[in-house]
């Protein structure tokens, strides 16, 4: 399928707080809400814009790794404790690694298509601090093929995007690649901090960029080639967003200025079992949204902002190049020309992105449509950018793995 | 090449079988740990595949030894968890472990292993190497190293903890023959970097050798001292006490002794900069082994200073501080709630006064604290320290207070005893000294320092 098929939106989302190391009101050792709080709350925020959940027809909720984070499966039959109304509708989890909440937003995506709902309630959920971090590494290395786990990293996806980053610097420069880096830091901690949600809003540091640049990684504390500076932290939080069909919006009376309207979507795998071919490359992420652009006929010219998967700077640089904003190392000439801050060309993760707002791996892809729900149609508060009419494009990359799954959605404003 | 082989060889076959005495005790739990880690190491090394290592965990009683390897599994599990990128390595040919969790498990498993708890002290007689944590008691030490002496026919070689006994009295009077080597850890030697190492006139020099290449393998920061009663750390420790315990009773002529002891601590903790005051420092290590150790060195003509009545008064109505087992401190100059010094001893009476309503007239007789006050915690994490301490310093010496009047005579006291340690040839320089106080005192400057100019 090349055209969509049926007109779908999204509209009223809900992010809770991205709780985790940063946050003021986060301390490792007292004791913290559970994964069921994260899902009531992003639940009940979304009902509460949509006046209630009597015409949701089913719910989905993204998850990565609740079974070993929270002991805890079985996510689907979570939706009626968040309203009674969802009791005896359908329900159910899915997963796709870090790419679980755009599997979340796509598997209600294909209700709406199906014409087998107008209205689908779309969670993501995680909840990380459950462990200490050096076993958080063992779970989250599950998106990665297990039989590799033996001769990865010990903190394992930091690891492989170190690998990429290393292997950008031989390729294009390590000086100026770090560099993007750091730029890269200074703009989601600036962004975080105008979003009350995000994990960084508490950040108070005077110059970000310099701390990220000044210093150096620590290959016997964590990688060859990141600084923690470089990684997204570990993250508590769930979102949750509505998406409708033309009727959904009528039976919930939202006007289409406060709704998207999906215009294009990619979904694209690739082999678990194989290594990354080129490093300085992200396959899967280009494929995916060369499929979504098609889908909408649009061009990268036409994109006002984006939500880009920056679980690592370096992902976030070489997805510039997947996405075809930039040439091939030139990734870091677009981050140092201003071209992805607030103010730039093409404002990039806009409340803070994975490293800023935070990365509750499952949660992220449906936190992605709700920020960019917020931007275009000016819900984003102290966050809000201005889109420019002539580029009136959103578009959310969500990644699963090292490059293995990758959700692309691309958006409008629905009344534009 | 082959003298370099044939000393590492020897390295590790001194580490096959080894004991520690006094294994259960607050140092004694410490050294096992590092000491198994250590073992465990080595274990790990190709060339020492299938080698068995033994580590005789020796104490007293079964009830002392109850929780030792709880202590040491869950301090191996920290270790593991900070260092997995290390650990991961240590164990990259055992194909079972994928996971950051079975790496882990697995070295916590072989550091306990390798560790045989046991009363008997009958086991150190098999020993190549004996590691000697029982308490500051000269003839304890004597009677013990001269029973495995003469028991062990491997010609072992002793480690002694002792913070102040000389090597060469133990090592004479054990009949030892060079076979002792001073290696003195700091309170709790898990996490304090430091460790002095004493060399007496008789320690061979193989065996000082060794011990180095240990400490090092410990990954500790070495400073060498003399073989000189209580060595650097307690050579400066016990003067400075002195120093509090003499300003105490000089203050105690205007204020009530409580107050006194009250003020000392405040100004040593808060105008000092340091991470405990003087008394409650001495509540730590125990009031009794202050009073032993002064007279260890007061005996061996070190100070004529080194005596205090105060202290002996305190030790005689058994108000000794210390830790109870579960770690908790036990009541000394103070009683504790929590950790938290609450009430302060009036010796005259031991009872106890409350400190809440003390504070106010310490703050009165100290008078206004000038601003600017760097925090010691904040400091050790501070790139600009030296910096900060310079202006606090320069402030408290441009004020005029009581406080800051006291605080400035206490430094320059501190100083005139670290310069004493090097004057007498205790420590080789100033810097020595300093390193002494920084990384096994946790101070965040050295005692040597121009801060009063």
């Amino acid at each position: 399928m090349t055209t969509l098929r049926k007109k779908i939106y999204m509209t009223a989302g809900h992010n809770t707080v991205s709780l985790g190391p940063g946050r003021k009101e986060f301390h490792p050792k007292k004791p913290r809400p559970g994964i069921e709080h994260y899902l009531k709350e992003a639940g009940e925020g979304t009902i509460k814009k949509l006046g209630g959940a009597e015409k949701i027809d089913e719910s989905v909720v993204g998850n990565f790794m609740a079974p070993r984070y929270n002991k805890q499966g079985h996510l689907g039959a979570f939706a009626p404790m968040i309203s009674p109304a969802l009791q005896y509708k359908p329900g159910l989890s899915v997963e796709a690694a870090c790419a679980s909440g755009g599997m979340s937003l796509m598997t209600g995506i294909k209700s709406i298509l199906a014409e087998t709902a107008d209205t689908v309630l779309s969670l993501g959920v995680e909840v990380q601090n459950s462990v200490k971090a050096v076993y958080g590494a063992d779970i989250l290395a599950g998106a990665g093929w297990f039989q590799e786990r033996k001769d990865g990293h010990a903190h394992f996806f930091p690891g492989q995007f170190s690998d990429r980053a290393g292997a950008y610097f031989k390729k294009f420069g390590r000086e100026k690649t770090r560099k993007a880096y750091a730029r890269w830091y200074k703009n989601a901690i600036e962004n975080a901090r105008l979003c009350e949600t995000a994990q960084e809003y508490h950040n108070t540091h005077t110059d970000p960029e310099s701390l990220a640049l000044n210093t150096e990684p620590n290959p016997r504390a964590f990688t060859d080639h990141l600084t923690v500076f470089d990684s997204s932290k570990v993250s508590d939080g769930a979102s949750a967003i509505a998406i409708m069909s033309e009727e959904g919006l009528k039976k919930h009376n939202i006007s289409l200025n406060q709704a998207v309207q999906i215009v294009g979507y990619g979904h694209a795998v690739e082999d678990l079992t194989q290594k990354p071919g080129e490093l300085t490359k992200l396959n899967t992420m280009q494929n995916a949204v060369k499929k979504a652009m098609k889908m909408a006929g649009i061009t990268k010219n036409d994109l006002g902002t984006v939500e880009i998967h920056d679980c690592f700077t370096s992902a976030a640089i070489i997805g510039i190049e997947a996405i075809g904003l930039a040439p091939h190392g030139k990734g870091t000439d677009f981050v140092l020309d201003g071209h992805t801050a607030r103010d730039g060309k093409i404002p990039f993760n806009t409340t803070g992105g994975l490293i800023g707002w935070g990365h509750p791996t499952g949660a992220t892809g449906v936190h992605m449509a709700v920020t960019i729900w917020e931007q275009l149609t000016g819900n984003a508060g102290d966050a809000q950018i201005n889109i420019d009419p002539k580029r009136p494009y959103g578009m959310s990359v969500n990644m699963g793995g090292d490059d293995k799954t990758v959700m692309v959605i691309i958006y409008k404003n629905a009344a534009s | 090449m082959v003298n370099t082989k044939h000393k590492f060889m020897h390295y590790t076959e001194k580490l096959k079988n080894v004991s520690v005495l006094g294994a259960a005790g607050k140092m004694g739990s410490g050294i096992l740990l590092l000491t198994a880690q250590e073992l465990l190491h080595q274990k790990l090394q190709h060339e020492n595949k299938n080698q068995q290592f033994v580590l005789n965990a020796i104490d007293v009683s079964h009830n002392a030894l109850d929780g030792l390897l709880k202590y040491v599994r869950a301090q191996a599990q920290k270790f593991a968890e900070k260092k997995i990128v290390q650990i991961r390595k240590m164990y990259a040919d055992q194909k079972q472990l994928h996971e950051n969790a079975d790496f882990i498990q697995k070295y916590v498993e072989d550091v306990v292993d390798i560790i045989k708890p046991t009363t008997r002290i009958e086991a150190a007689y098999d020993s190549n190497l004996i590691l000697e944590a029982v308490s500051e008691n000269p003839d304890l030490k004597n009677k013990i190293f001269r029973q495995i002496s003469s028991n062990n026919n491997n010609n072992p070689w002793f480690f002694t903890n002792t913070s102040s006994i000389p090597i060469h009295e133990i090592d004479t009077n054990a009949n030892l023959n060079g076979r002792l080597m001073g290696v003195h850890f700091y309170n709790p030697p898990a996490v304090q970097k430091l460790v002095e190492l004493i060399k007496s006139e008789q320690t061979l020099p193989e065996l000082a050798e060794f011990a180095t290449q240990y400490v090092k393998n410990l990954k500790k920061i070495i400073v060498p001292s003399a073989d000189v009663a209580g060595f650097i750390g307690n050579g400066h420790y016990m003067r400075d006490t002195i120093n509090g315990i003499d300003l105490a009773i000089k203050l105690n002529l205007k204020i009530p002794l409580p107050q006194a002891i009250a003020t000392v601590d405040t100004i040593t903790r808060d105008y000092l900069v340091r991470p405990m005051g003087i008394f409650q420092l001495a509540d730590y290590v125990g009031i009794d082994v202050v009073q032993y150790i002064m007279k260890v060195m007061h005996d061996r003509g070190i100070d004529d200073n080194l005596q205090s009545d105060l202290l002996d008064k305190l030790v005689e109505s058994g108000i000794k501080g210390g830790q109870n087992s579960d770690g908790s401190q036990k009541d000394g100059f103070f009683r504790y709630e929590k950790g938290r010094p609450v009430a302060v001893i009036n010796p005259e009476t031991m009872q106890y006064a409350n400190l809440n309503t003390l504070s106010s007239k310490v703050d009165t007789y100290l008078g206004e604290k000038p601003e600017g006050a760097v925090k010691w915690k904040s400091l050790l994490k501070a790139t600009d320290k030296e910096d900060q301490l310079r202006n606090w310093f320069n402030t408290l010496k441009n004020d005029s207070s009581k406080g800051s009047e006291l605080a400035m005579e206490y430094l320059q006291k501190s100083k005139n005893a670290a310069l004493q340690l090097v004057k007498d040839g205790v420590a080789a320089n100033e810097e020595d000294v300093n390193t002494v106080l920084m990384t096994g005192f946790f101070h965040a400057y050295g005692p040597a320092n121009d801060f009063m100019n």
